[in-house]
């Protein structure tokens, strides 16, 4: 005998509920995080050593690194400037997901950390799927990757919060069409809250970090 | 490469819901994915057929409802589906959009052939 089963479930529903587990272990020691979210090159680990660098003074900081090769090339660099750093290596998955940073955070000094960085596999497509049990999706474009990004990976720009625009120092040297490129993003995720900075110079960092503080005293408070 | 992840939740939820219906065989799938969630079917199709082996939803049929996008024109109130490339209104040009659909991603009902109640010594 044949019988049709109705489900409607939605296929991620398991990693957000892992997700969300997430979210209460951060909220109950008040930790503000954030999922790094970017294509390979785009500056994400050099964004995450400018933030380090320049953090408002009383905001304690831990990262967790997400590298789809064995590695720990991004989370050496972390560690030289003497924040805690975990390490996931995803063994080929393109991106990470909530059960591995559910791990990773298990393995951080929750009381000691005011904002988790979370910087994602270099990738614009996967890792926009799954909820880490984040506060707060990120997505670092970055100037020479081009103005079409919106328009080619529209999925990334859907559910983010922050908008960074990397490598402004590059723009005079190269053909990037900043008003389509936001006009992309605006018809994706209208009014989404955007920093232009670059990461060599400096150039843009007070506002993102107006913002950062703002976001963890809110945690705190 | 996302789609390895996603198609074992699939499987994950059609064999719990099998179960729970006493299927000895799951027979078709349906899925519905929007056309922004990034989801490709001929690689879930292709994940699928290896890691269903030996399970009782090896020889399902997946079937594939594709939702095109759909965008609203929070300025002229025009309602119009994207086939390609994201467009602003093609009535009035304004970016002041809204996405209607196009993002699903999900299961809708699996069709499952149940395990007949044992029939002893039927009459002759």
């Amino acid at each position: 005998m044949k019988q049709r089963v109705e489900i409607v479930k939605r296929i991620m529903d398991s990693n957000e509920q892992l997700a969300q587990q997430n979210q209460g272990k951060l909220d109950a020691k008040n930790v503000f995080a954030i999922n790094i979210m970017a294509s390979p090159g785009a500056g994400k680990t050099s964004f995450i050593l400018q933030t380090i660098g320049r953090l408002p003074e009383g905001i304690r900081m831990g990262v967790i690194e997400g590298d789809t090769a064995p590695v720990t090339i991004d989370s050496d660099k972390i560690m030289a400037v003497g924040m805690p750093v975990v390490q996931i290596n995803t063994g080929g998955e393109c991106h990470l997901d909530a059960n591995q940073v559910g791990l990773a955070i298990d393995e951080l000094e929750l009381e000691d950390i005011d904002l988790l960085l979370i910087e994602n596999v270099g990738n614009l497509i996967c890792p926009a799927g799954f909820a880490l049990g984040q506060h707060a999706n990120i997505v670092i474009a970055s100037t020479p990757e081009g103005a079409d990004k919106p328009y080619k990976y529209p999925n990334i720009y859907r559910g983010i919060d922050v908008l960074i625009i990397n490598k402004t120092d590059l723009l005079p040297y190269i053909d990037f069409d900043m008003d389509y490129f936001r006009e992309g993003v605006e018809m994706l995720n209208p009014g989404l809250k955007t920093f232009a900075v670059s990461c060599k110079t400096g150039e843009g960092f007070e506002d993102w970090l107006a913002w950062l503080e703002e976001k963890v005293n809110e945690t705190r408070a | 490469m996302h789609e390895l992840s996603v198609t074992e939740s699939i499987l994950k939820i059609v064999l719990q819901s099998a179960q729970e219906n006493d299927a000895e065989e799951v027979t078709d799938i349906n899925l519905t994915i929007g056309t922004l969630s990034s989801i490709i079917d001929d690689s879930v199709q292709f994940y699928w057929d290896h890691i269903s082996k030996g399970t009782i939803a090896q020889n399902a049929k997946l079937h594939f409802n594709r939702v095109l996008a759909t965008l609203k024109c929070r300025d002229c109130g025009l309602e119009y589906k994207l086939d390609e490339e994201l467009i602003p209104c093609p009535a009035c040009n304004s970016i002041n959009l809204e996405i209607i659909s196009g993002e699903e991603f999900q299961i809708d009902h699996i069709e499952i052939r149940i395990k007949e109640v044992e029939k002893n010594e039927t009459t002759r």
